[in-house]
C-alpha cells in the first residue's frame, strides 16, 4: 500500500514536470515576442528591457525552462524586482509581484467555494440518488430522475443571475455573494458564500443524483447483494453494507476529478458572483496577457487534479481489498 | 411416508416485463422429506432457479405475481412477512449459489461474511461469531482456518470459495439447504470434493437439500429423488433410480441421449433434442415440450399441441406425457438400445 | 501417422507470461509458466482432444497455435512449415487454413453486424472470391451448419445460444480450413444444445476432413469427439493416447483421478470406477513444483518425483502411441479389457451411422 502510494507520488511528480515543460514551451515559443507578451498590455520600453533580461530571452528555451524550474525549488532573483522566494512560479510584471503570492492570496476563495459546494452537492446528490435507487420505478424515482435531467442542462450564469435577482435583490433571503476569510468572521464567510454554493451545487447535484442512482441500481443487482439477503440480513443492512459499498468507488472517482477541476478555478461561477478566486485570476491573466501568472495558475490547477487523483486511488484501495491486496 | 418438511403446491411465478408476462414457473408441486436430497434437473429457462429464489422470498416483489403455496415445516412462506422471512433466511433455510466469486462480497473478509449470519440469527458477540466462522471453515476443510478467516474471497481458489459459501450457508444449522448449481463452475476433481463434502455434512446434520443442476451425472451422485423441469413445469418425478433407470418422459430421454458417456461405444452420434428451449414469454400451448418432441405422432391427433398433459403420480412417481405407460416403456427400450451407453 | 508428415507438429512449445513488479522501476520479477514444453502432433482429418482443469494451459495452447499469442520457446510446424514466429505476411496463407471457434457465442460475435457480414468478413480480409459470389457461399455455409440461409440479414441477438455457436462455426468454415482449434466450443451451451453442436462438428470432421484441436474440460465430450486425447496438468502434457487407451487404460495417476471424478448418470449406487479424491488445489503456475508437477497431490510421489521431471514416454504395457509422463505409472489393464482402437469392425458401422443421420449431408 505504501509502495503503491509512493509510486503514484513519483508518477505524479513526473506528470507535473511534463505538463510544466509543455506549457512553458507552448507559451515561450509562440510566434509573438514572449517578452512583449509577458510584459503585459501596458508596457514601457524600460519594462520591456527588464522583462527581456529577467526572462533570459537570449538563452535557449531549455535554459529558460531550467531557470524557471530552479525558481520553483530554490527561488530566483529578478533584476530590479528583487528576490522571488521558493516556490517561485514566476514573476508577474503586471502585478509586480511573484505569481505564487497572488495565487496564495486568491486560493482561499476558490477553496471555500469548491469545498463548500462539494459538501452540498455530494450530500444532496448522492442522497437523492439513493432514494431514487431504493424507490426504483416509483414516483419518487421518476420525479428525481426528471428533475436531475432538467437541472443538469442548466447553466450557471443564468441560474446564478436569476437566483441573485430573486433570492437576494427581491426577497432578501440571502446575502450578496462576497468572500470574507473564514478565520476573520465565520458567519460572514458562510452567508457570503451560501448563494454561490447553492447555485454551483444545482448542476453538480443533478449529475450526482443520476450517477448514484445508476451505480446503486447496478450494485443492488449484484449476486453478492442477493447472497446477503439470502443470509437473512435486513434490507437496510444489505443496502448500506453491501450495495452502497459497491457503488461508492465510481462516485468517489468522479468526485475527485470534479473537485480537482473546481480547485483549479470555477471561472464562470467566480465571474458571475464577482468572487476573486483562481478562476477570476486566470481570466484576468488572459485578458492582460500576463503569461507568468497564467503559467502559474495552470500549474496550480494541474497539481490539484493530480493530487486528487492520488487521493482517489488511495481511497479506492481502502474501500476495495481487491485493489489493496492485488 | 412421513410428512414433508417442505411442500410446494401448484406454484406459479409470473414476471411482468416490458415485453410481456414471463411465465417462469407454471403450476409446480413437490415435497421434500427431512434429511433427503431432491435433485431438480433442467436447462436454462426451465424455472428451476426462479422456484428456489421464490422459496426464499428473494424475487423482486413489484414485478412478480405468485400463486400457490409453499409450506416450510407447516409455515406458509408466501404469506409470511418480510420480517419473518428474514428470520428464516440463513437460519432455517439457506442457499448456496453457483458463482462463488460474484456471490460473495468482495469488500468483506470471509470470516466476517460467515460470522455475520451467525450474529444476526443468534445474537452472538463479534468474538463468538468469529470463533464460529473458524469452526465452520474447519468443518468444510479449509486449511489453516484461523488464518484464512481474515482473507477476502478473491484470495481463495474457486473450490475454497465454494467451501466457504457452504460454511456460510450452514453456519446456523439450517434444516433446508438450497444449492443452485453449486458445482457447475468448478473443475471435476473439485466438484467431486464439494459433493462429497455436502453428502458428509448432510449425514451429520440431517439437512434437507434441494440440489439444482443441469447435469444428470451430478444428480446420480447426490440425489434421492429427482424432479425434471421443462418450460416452468415439472415433466417427470420419481426416485433417482426410477428416473435414471426407466425414465418416462421424452424430454428426459433426450437429456440422456445428449450426454456422451465415459464408457460404451464411441462412434455412435449423440441423439440430441432438436430445436431450442421455449420462450417463456410465449410458451407453447398444450405440452410445452411438444415442438421439440419426436413422439407427438404416436400420441395421435393434435393432443400434444392442445392439451396440457397432467402429472399423474403413483407413489411419487410419474411423468406429464400423453403417451401411455406401455408406449413409454416400449419407446424407452428402443431408445436405450441405440444409446451410446 | 508415421508414413506422412502430420498436419500440425508442435515441439517443446512454451509460453511464460512475465510478471512485472518491483520498486521503484518495474521489471520482470517472475513468470506464469502457462505452457511448458508441449510435444504433440495432429494428423490430417484427425481430432486431438486437449483436456485438463482450469489453469492447466489448454486455452493458452490453442491461442499459441492460432498465433494469437507469441510462443516463448519451441516450434509449431504446419505442413512442415515452421510458423512459430512467422510474420503476419508469412502467416497469411496459413492463417486461412487454421481457424478458431470460441467458447462464448455471445461475446465472440459483433452485435452490430448481420450474420451475413460476420461470415463474409474472413473472405473479405483474405480477399477470397468464391465462384458464385460471397453471398451464395455464405448461404451455403449457413445451410451446412444447420441454419436457415434466409437468416442472412439477421443480427446475432435474434439467435439462440446454440444457433450463435453455429454462426461461429460457419465463420470458421468460410475459408475452408484444414485445422480448427475449438476452445471449449460447447461448454456455455445447454445439454441438449451441446449435443447438437457436437454432432455438427463431428459431421464436419468426417465429411470435410477437417482436423480439430478440441480443447475442453468435459472428459465425456472429448472422448466422444476426439480420436486421440492429451491430458494436461499445470502446463505440461501428462498423458497422450488413443481415446480407447486413455479412457480404458489410464496410466498416469492424474488421468485416473480425473476420470474417477466424473459423475456418471447411472442409477447404480456403486460407482463403476474406483473413486480417487485429489486433495488440495492445483499449485500456482508461477512457482510450479520441481520435477513432476503433479507430485504435490499424488499418492505415489517419492523423492525421485521431486528431483526428476518424468519424460513423456511409452510405459511398459502401453500400446504404441500411448505416452505417459510418470515415474510410477498405474498398472496396465489387461489388453482384453480395453476395446480395440479403431478396429476394422467399427469403421463400416460408423459410415452407416453417418448415412442414417438425417441431419448429415445437409
Amino acid at each position: 500500500m505504501l509502495r503503491f502510494l509512493l509510486r503514484r507520488v513519483v508518477g505524479a511528480a513526473v506528470i507535473l514536470l511534463i505538463i510544466s515543460a509543455l506549457v512553458f514551451v507552448l507559451f515561450y515559443t509562440a510566434p509573438r515576442d514572449p517578452a512583449r507578451v509577458a510584459c503585459g498590455k501596458v508596457c514601457t520600453p524600460e519594462t520591456l528591457a527588464l522583462v527581456r533580461q529577467n526572462l533570459g530571452i537570449a538563452d535557449p528555451i531549455p535554459v529558460q525552462y531550467w531557470h524557471w524550474l530552479q525558481g520553483v525549488f530554490f527561488g530566483r532573483d529578478y533584476a530590479s524586482y528583487g528576490h522571488c522566494p521558493a516556490p517561485c512560479l514566476g514573476y508577474s510584471f503586471i502585478n509586480r509581484e511573484p505569481v505564487f503570492g497572488t495565487i496564495v492570496d486568491r486560493f482561499p476563495t476558490t477553496l471555500s467555494l469548491s469545498v463548500g459546494s462539494a459538501f452540498v452537492f455530494v450530500i444532496f446528490g448522492v442522497g437523492t440518488g439513493m432514494l431514487a435507487a431504493v424507490k426504483q420505478g416509483k414516483l419518487l424515482d421518476k420525479v428525481a430522475s426528471s428533475a436531475s435531467l432538467v437541472a443538469s442542462s442548466l447553466q450557471i450564469y443564468i441560474v446564478g443571475v436569476v437566483a441573485m435577482y430573486f433570492l437576494t435583490d427581491q426577497l432578501h433571503l440571502l446575502d450578496r455573494p462576497s468572500y470574507t476569510p473564514l478565520t476573520d468572521n465565520p458567519g460572514a464567510w458562510f452567508s457570503g458564500l451560501l448563494l454561490p454554493w447553492l447555485v454551483l451545487s444545482v448542476i453538480f447535484t443533478a449529475n450526482y443524483t443520476r450517477m448514484a442512482r445508476s451505480q446503486l441500481v447496478e450494485s443492488l443487482s449484484e449476486d453478492y447483494v442477493r447472497t446477503a439477503r439470502a443470509k437473512g440480513l435486513s434490507r437496510r443492512t444489505v443496502f448500506f453494507r453491501f450495495a452502497w459499498r459497491g457503488a461508492m468507488g465510481p462516485i468517489i472517482t468522479i468526485f475527485g476529478l470534479d473537485l480537482g477541476v473546481l480547485l483549479g478555478g470555477a471561472i464562470i461561477t467566480e465571474k458571475t458572483f464577482s468572487l476573486q478566486g483562481i478562476g477570476a485570476l486566470s481570466v484576468k491573466a488572459v485578458s492582460t496577457n500576463d503569461l507568468p501568472t497564467l503559467l502559474g495558475v495552470m500549474m496550480v490547477a494541474a497539481t490539484a487534479i493530480v493530487v486528487l487523483n492520488i487521493v482517489v486511488d488511495a481511497v479506492y484501495a481502502l474501500i476495495d481489498p481487491r485493489v489493496r491486496l492485488a | 411416508m412421513s410428512t414433508p418438511f417442505l411442500s410446494v403446491r401448484d406454484l406459479r411465478v409470473h414476471f411482468s416485463t416490458e415485453d410481456g408476462m414471463v411465465k417462469a414457473v407454471d403450476g409446480l408441486s413437490f415435497d421434500i422429506e427431512k434429511g433427503k436430497t431432491l435433485g431438480i434437473v433442467g436447462e436454462s429457462g426451465s424455472g428451476k432457479s426462479v422456484t428456489n429464489l421464490t422459496i426464499l422470498g428473494l424475487h423482486h416483489p413489484d414485478h412478480t405475481e405468485i400463486e400457490g403455496e409453499i409450506l416450510l415445516d407447516g409455515q406458509d412462506l408466501l404469506a409470511a412477512s418480510e420480517r419473518e422471512l428474514q428470520r428464516l433466511r440463513g437460519n432455517k433455510m439457506a442457499m448456496i449459489f453457483q458463482d462463488s466469486l460474484a456471490s460473495l462480497s468482495p469488500y468483506h473478509t470471509i470470516g466476517r461474511q460467515i460470522g455475520e449470519t451467525y450474529r444476526k440469527h443468534t445474537g452472538a458477540s463479534k468474538r463468538e461469531s468469529r470463533a464460529r466462522a473458524i469452526e465452520m471453515l474447519t468443518k468444510v476443510g479449509i486449511p489453516q482456518p484461523d488464518l484464512r478467516v481474515d482473507d477476502y474471497p478473491h484470495q481463495f481458489s474457486g473450490g475454497m470459495r465454494q467451501r466457504a459459501m457452504i460454511a456460510m450457508a450452514l453456519v446456523c444449522d439450517p434444516e433446508l439447504l438450497i444449492a443452485d448449481e453449486p458445482t457447475t463452475a468448478l473443475d471435476v476433481t473439485v466438484q467431486a470434493q464439494i459433493m462429497d463434502l455436502l453428502k458428509d455434512l448432510q449425514q451429520e446434520t440431517g439437512t434437507s437439500i434441494i440440489f439444482i443442476t443441469h447435469d444428470l451425472g451430478v444428480i446420480a451422485d447426490i440425489a434421492d429423488d429427482v424432479l425434471v423441469m421443462y418450460g416452468g413445469r415439472c415433466v417427470e418425478r420419481g426416485t433417482k433410480k426410477e428416473v435414471l433407470r426407466a425414465p418416462q418422459h421424452p424430454y428426459t430421454w433426450g437429456l440422456l441421449g445428449s450426454m456422451p458417456s465415459l464408457e460404451g461405444p464411441v462412434d455412435v452420434p449423440l441423439s440430441p433434442i432438436p430445436g431450442s428451449p421455449p420462450s417463456l414469454l410465449n410458451p407453447p400451448t398444450g405440452c410445452r415440450f411438444h415442438p421439440r418432441c419426436t413422439f407427438t405422432e404416436q400420441v395421435g391427433g393434435k393432443r400434444c399441441a392442445t392439451d396440457q398433459p397432467p402429472l399423474e403420480l403413483t407413489a411419487g412417481r410419474g411423468a406429464a406425457c400423453h403417451l401411455t405407460t406401455e408406449q413409454r416403456a416400449e419407446f424407452f427400450a428402443d431408445f436405450a438400445g441405440t444409446r451410446p451407453n | 501417422m508415421s508414413s506422412t508428415d502430420p498436419l500440425l507438429d508442435v515441439s517443446g512449445l512454451t509460453k511464460h507470461f512475465p510478471i512485472k513488479g518491483g520498486f521503484p522501476i518495474r521489471r520482470t520479477v517472475g513468470a506464469v509458466q502457462a505452457v511448458d514444453g508441449l510435444d504433440f502432433t495432429v494428423a490430417e482429418g484427425e481430432s486431438l482432444g486437449l483436456v485438463g482443469e482450469s489453469g492447466c494451459g489448454k486455452s493458452t495452447t490453442g491461442r499459441l497455435i492460432t498465433r494469437l499469442l507469441e510462443p516463448t520457446a519451441g516450434t509449431i510446424s504446419y505442413r512442415g512449415q515452421d510458423i512459430t514466429h512467422a510474420t503476419r505476411k508469412q502467416l497469411s496463407p496459413v492463417r486461412s487454413e487454421i481457424q478458431m471457434i470460441f467458447q462464448d457465442p455471445y461475446a465472440s460475435l459483433n452485435p452490430r453486424q448481420t450474420v451475413g457480414k460476420i461470415i463474409t468478413a474472413p473472405m473479405e480480409i483474405n480477399d477470397i472470391n468464391p465462384a458464385g459470389g460471397r453471398e451464395a457461399r455464405v448461404r451455403e455455409l449457413l445451410e451446412t451448419v444447420g441454419l436457415n440461409p434466409e437468416h442472412y440479414n439477421r443480427f446475432p441477438h435474434e439467435f439462440s445460444g446454440g444457433q450463435r455457436q453455429r454462426i461461429g462455426v460457419a465463420r470458421a468454415l468460410a475459408l475452408e480450413p484444414k485445422l480448427i482449434v475449438a476452445d471449449e466450443p460447447v461448454s456455455a451451451l445447454d445439454v441438449s444444445i451441446q449435443a447438437q453442436v457436437v454432432n455438427l462438428l463431428q459431421q464436419l470432421q468426417k465429411e470435410l476432413g477437417i482436423a480439430f484441436l478440441f480443447i475442453a474440460h468435459d472428459l465425456a465430450v472429448v472422448r466422444h469427439f476426439s480420436q486421440r486425447v492429451a491430458v494436461m496438468y499445470l502446463g505440461r502434457i501428462v498423458e497422450i493416447a488413443d481415446r480407447e487407451d486413455l479412457y480404458g487404460n489410464p496410466r498416469h495417476p492424474y488421468t485416473k483421478a480425473l476420470l474417477s471424478a466424473v459423475p456418471e448418470a447411472s442409477a447404480d449406487d456403486t460407482p463403476a470406477r474406483e473413486r480417487i479424491r485429489l486433495v488440495g488445489d492445483v499449485p500456482s503456475p508461477v512457482n510450479p513444483p520441481s520435477g513432476c508437477r503433479f507430485r504435490t497431490r499424488c499418492w505415489k510421489a517419492t523423492d525421485k518425483c521431486a528431483s526428476e521431471a518424468p519424460p513423456l514416454v511409452r510405459a511398459e504395457g502401453s500400446r504404441e502411441g500411448h505416452l505417459t509422463a510418470c515415474h510410477y505409472p498405474e498398472d496396465a489393464q489387461s489388453v482384453a479389457a480395453v476395446p480395440k482402437a479403431r478396429t476394422a469392425s467399427s469403421k463400416p458401422k460408423l459410415d452407416k451411422k453417418t448415412a442414417e443421420d438425417p441431419k448429415a449431408g445437409a
